[in-house]
């Protein structure tokens, strides 16, 4: 950017911001001042660079940036944060940037805080079961780390790209591998250390107290103050997460049905039985084989004769749902659907490329069980409004509610198609609502929505932590404001 | 713009930044610059915006697709089926470039010399054979092979004693080669890579004529560039040769030594070069080579094969340095992985990567740990002298 014009740019910040000038009433420069806490080759206001960040890989429209930086220490994220707060400038911390909900997108410029650069998996503690983590480490480091020195260990690894980050899926109460076993990434959060807005560095969970980060209670809850916040209250630098055993032996079943009133029964019938590793159910209108209801289910196991157990009794459930007439077990699964399931993470992307256009979102719904029926009948309604063919993956959480994708491909290159993605996943959110579902990373339009219809003492209790937490605003602000 | 007509089809996933099982990013600029706009996902999404005119050119523009080192790790881990014309749409977004001519400065003096002096080091056409002198080595004059040994082999110095390296061991081994010396084309590799097309192709026409002229059918290349040029590009082009690099030669031979070849123990890493590997596939010959050597204990890289990451020297980055050095250069991060072998030699099959492995052991401290031979040194070196 030419000087003049990125002055001009400044200049706007400044003026939008108006408490950045100096005790002599000169403009900082804000690009050298982010330069002087982490050093230049760490921070952009090149538009390329924010042109990127601009967006994200869903149909959302862009929003402008007007910094990117890198920091690499706790003491770079402090000092950034107090320089914010001091000139009153927005800051929207970013992990992979993979919410495909434009969540991580300021809605009011500024600055994007890009932590892919603290990257330390700090410590494994193998007999306590928990990985102490920087918030830019990528799923698929943790779990080559874990793969090479702890390889009876695993973490809970979402269907994500692998190089999303694992603070950054349990921030946004995202899902893994091992969720209906043991429960959503956030729930596996035994601690955390993060940064307020005003600059202080707290540690939460028993990190608060001791030297070790095992467990999260019995304190106050304090990670719930970072957790579905979306970057509203501070920065998360480091993570304790939950690791669990891995099992040797892993195996799909996969039972087919084409009956959507079924849906709830089997689904419960299934995890009746508590065996299972994971759980979804998945569907697709074309090519014709794939337009059935396919549940499947991964059991795992750490002896042979415990999966062959496994695999026998999930055979047999079959045979007992609706008298043995509701779902059928598939047999002969096509090598590549065996290895889609099985591959953790799934490659599972590619769906962005099913109408060669490299667009894809989703509108995800938390529902109970007994709403899946007409979500399932909606969700096919709304695609074929829009022209697109119906593909679903959803994935059962724990035994209790399922994460059901309201998926919508489209084009990139064609400004219709994307207008017709941004109207399906608005449709989507406001039949999830209407159905009494819960939005699952909604947009910034999806919160909207929701604040709309939560209780206004819910939603001013949401406000005064926010404000406590971070009195001028600059955290990722747009995002959980109350409507006024 | 070629590829127009796919590139929003990027899904920014990010597949294409990491190894096969994940565990490392190993694109090189965006290993070291971090930023998402250096990563192939981001030079996608760039060279798009360029398109609809949502940015312009200017140098970070230039910085983002020049520092790419054209290494196909991205070709090699993308999840979509366009996968395989990623690095040609980074050529092409190059090619745009030179079309309006707004090219970064040292990649325009590349160019320059390329077109004044035939050689990126601005030397007489006259000196091209230099290397060779007092080895004895043959022109070509209707031997079997041509030994083509490519501008950096030619005039670099480190390069040299690599190409007469090469030259010695065909001789030993009875080949029947030859060298053009002074009337030696650049094969264009590189200037194909910066996205100079019409120059290239002017290069390529000259020497598929050239070689036409001399009969020439079978090359043996020094340099894993000019073989990708040869046995991949010229080829689109028209040309009917069969093209050799010389680990291919080496690797059939070397056993044929094993009563020459000292025993000694030595633990030895090897370095897969991109335009021998990722780009036309050639893994195994310089491994079977190693592997022929008696006494010679094989480490491998964790990073090894489709997975090496490149030394930072493709895509022209060689002789643009558009990439740079530093700490996070993946030359330096590349040694690093080695020392992690505890192997005391890293063999390498190319004179680029040579030369950046080298300079990246002297940045690293390592020189009283780690040696950079290219494999035909180190054959020589274990021949015992009668």
């Amino acid at each position: 950017m030419p000087p003049a014009a990125r002055w001009k740019r400044h200049t706007e910040i400044i003026n939008k911001f108006c408490h950045a000038k100096t005790d002599k009433g000169a403009f900082v420069n804000i690009y050298e001042s982010l330069c002087a806490i982490t050093g230049r080759d760490y921070v952009s206001q090149e538009k390329e660079d924010t042109y990127i960040y601009s967006r994200d890989s869903g149909a959302e429209p862009p929003r402008p940036v007007d910094y990117v930086v890198m920091p690499g220490t706790v003491e770079e994220v402090q000092r950034i944060l107090l320089f914010a707060n001091e000139e009153a400038i927005p800051v929207t911390p970013l992990g992979g940037g993979f919410t495909l909900s434009a969540l991580v997108v300021p809605q009011k410029g500024g600055i994007v805080l890009d932590m892919k650069r603290m990257d330390k998996i700090i410590e494994v503690n193998e007999l306590s079961r928990y990985a102490l983590i920087e918030a830019g480490v990528s799923q698929a480091s943790l779990r080559a780390y874990l793969k090479k020195h702890h390889p009876r260990l695993q973490h809970s690894t979402p269907e994500a790209p692998p190089a999303v980050t694992v603070v950054g899926n349990a921030l946004i109460q995202g899902h893994g591998h091992i969720t209906p076993r043991y429960g959503l990434t956030s729930d596996m959060v035994n601690g955390m250390e993060v940064v307020l807005p005003t600059g202080e560095v707290c540690r939460l969970g028993s990190s608060a107290v001791t030297d070790s980060w095992y467990t999260r209670g019995p304190i106050p809850d304090l990670p719930g103050l970072f957790i579905g916040w979306f970057g509203t209250t501070g920065v998360v630098t480091k993570l304790s997460l939950k690791l669990y055993p891995r099992p040797q032996y892993r195996e799909v079943i996969v039972f087919s049905s084409d009956d959507i009133d079924a849906i709830p029964e089997v689904i419960f019938e299934l995890t009746q039985l508590d065996l299972l590793e994971d759980f979804f159910l998945i569907t697709q209108e074309k090519p014709d084989w794939m337009n059935h209801i396919f549940y499947v289910v991964i059991l795992s196991a750490h002896f042979e004769e415990e999966l062959a157990m496994k695999i026998r009794i999930y055979s047999d459930v079959a045979k007992k749902i609706g008298n043995g007439k509701t779902i059928k077990v598939v047999e002969n699964l096509h090598p590549a659907l065996y290895k889609r399931f099985l591959d953790v993470p799934p490659q599972a992307a590619v769906a962005a490329d099913f109408r060669k256009g490299g667009g894809f979102q989703y509108s995800a719904a938390i529902l109970s069980f007994d709403k899946v029926p007409a979500c399932w009948r909606k969700g096919i309604e709304i695609a074929h409004n829009h022209g697109m063919v119906a593909s679903y993956v959803h994935q059962v959480l724990t035994c209790h509610s399922i994460m059901f994708g309201f998926n919508y491909s489209f084009n990139r290159a064609d400004d219709k198609d994307i207008a017709a993605a941004r109207q399906a996943i608005d449709e989507s959110n406001r039949f999830i609502l209407e159905t009494e579902g819960m939005i699952w990373k909604g947009s910034s339009e999806a919160q909207k929505l929701i604040m709309k219809k939560m209780d206004p003492a819910t939603a001013m209790l949401i406000e005064k932590i926010k404000k406590a937490m971070d009195p001028r605003g600059i955290m990722n602000p747009g995002n959980w404001e109350v409507p006024r | 713009m070629k590829y127009e007509d796919i590139i929003h089809r990027c899904f920014r996933c990010g597949f294409c930044k990491l190894t096969d099982d994940y565990e490392e990013f190993n694109c090189p600029p965006h290993k070291k610059y971090r930023l998402e706009s250096f990563s192939p996902g981001g030079r996608m999404w760039l060279i798009r915006a360029r398109l609809k005119g949502d940015v312009q050119i200017s140098e970070r523009y230039q910085q983002i697709l020049y520092s790419c080192t054209l290494c196909a790790n991205c070709v090699t881990h993308c999840i979509f089926p366009f996968k395989e014309d990623l690095v040609n749409i980074f050529t092409a977004a190059r090619e745009s470039l030179v079309e309006e001519g707004t090219l970064p400065p040292a990649v325009r003096d590349y160019l320059k010399s390329i077109q004044t002096y035939g050689n990126p080091y601005k030397e007489p056409s006259a000196k091209r054979g230099d290397w060779a002198n007092g080895l004895s080595v043959p022109a070509y004059d209707g031997q079997e092979y041509l030994l083509y040994i490519g501008c950096v082999g030619s005039y670099d110095e480190r390069a040299r004693k690599i190409a007469r390296s090469v030259a010695l061991l065909l001789k030993t081994l009875n080949i029947s080669f030859g060298i053009l010396g002074a009337e030696e084309i650049c094969d264009g590799n590189e200037v194909r890579a910066l996205g100079e097309t019409w120059l290239f192709e002017s290069l390529a026409q000259r020497n598929i004529e050239y070689f036409k002229t001399r009969n020439i059918k079978k090359i043996i290349t020094l340099d894993p560039h000019a073989y990708n040029a040869f046995a991949r590009e010229y080829k689109n082009l028209g040309a009917d040769l069969e093209v050799y690099h010389y680990t291919q030669i080496l690797a059939e031979k070397t056993a044929a030594l094993a009563d020459r070849l000292k025993t000694d123990p030595l633990e030895v890493t090897y370095h897969d070069p991109c335009y021998l590997g990722r780009h036309n596939n050639l893994y195994d010959e310089p491994r079977k080579i190693l592997a022929a050597l008696p006494g010679v204990k094989f480490a491998e890289m964790v990073a090894n094969r489709g997975n090496a990451l490149c030394c930072g020297g493709g895509g022209g980055n060689f002789f643009s340095d558009i990439l740079g050095g530093g700490k996070e250069s993946p030359a330096r991060i590349r040694v690093a992985q080695a020392k992690e072998t505890g192997a005391g030699i890293i063999s390498i099959a190319c004179p680029q990567c040579a030369k950046m492995l080298e300079d990246a052991v002297k940045a690293e401290d390592l020189e009283d740990k780690l040696a950079v031979k290219d494999i035909a040194e180190l054959v020589l070196s274990r021949l015992e002298t009668k």
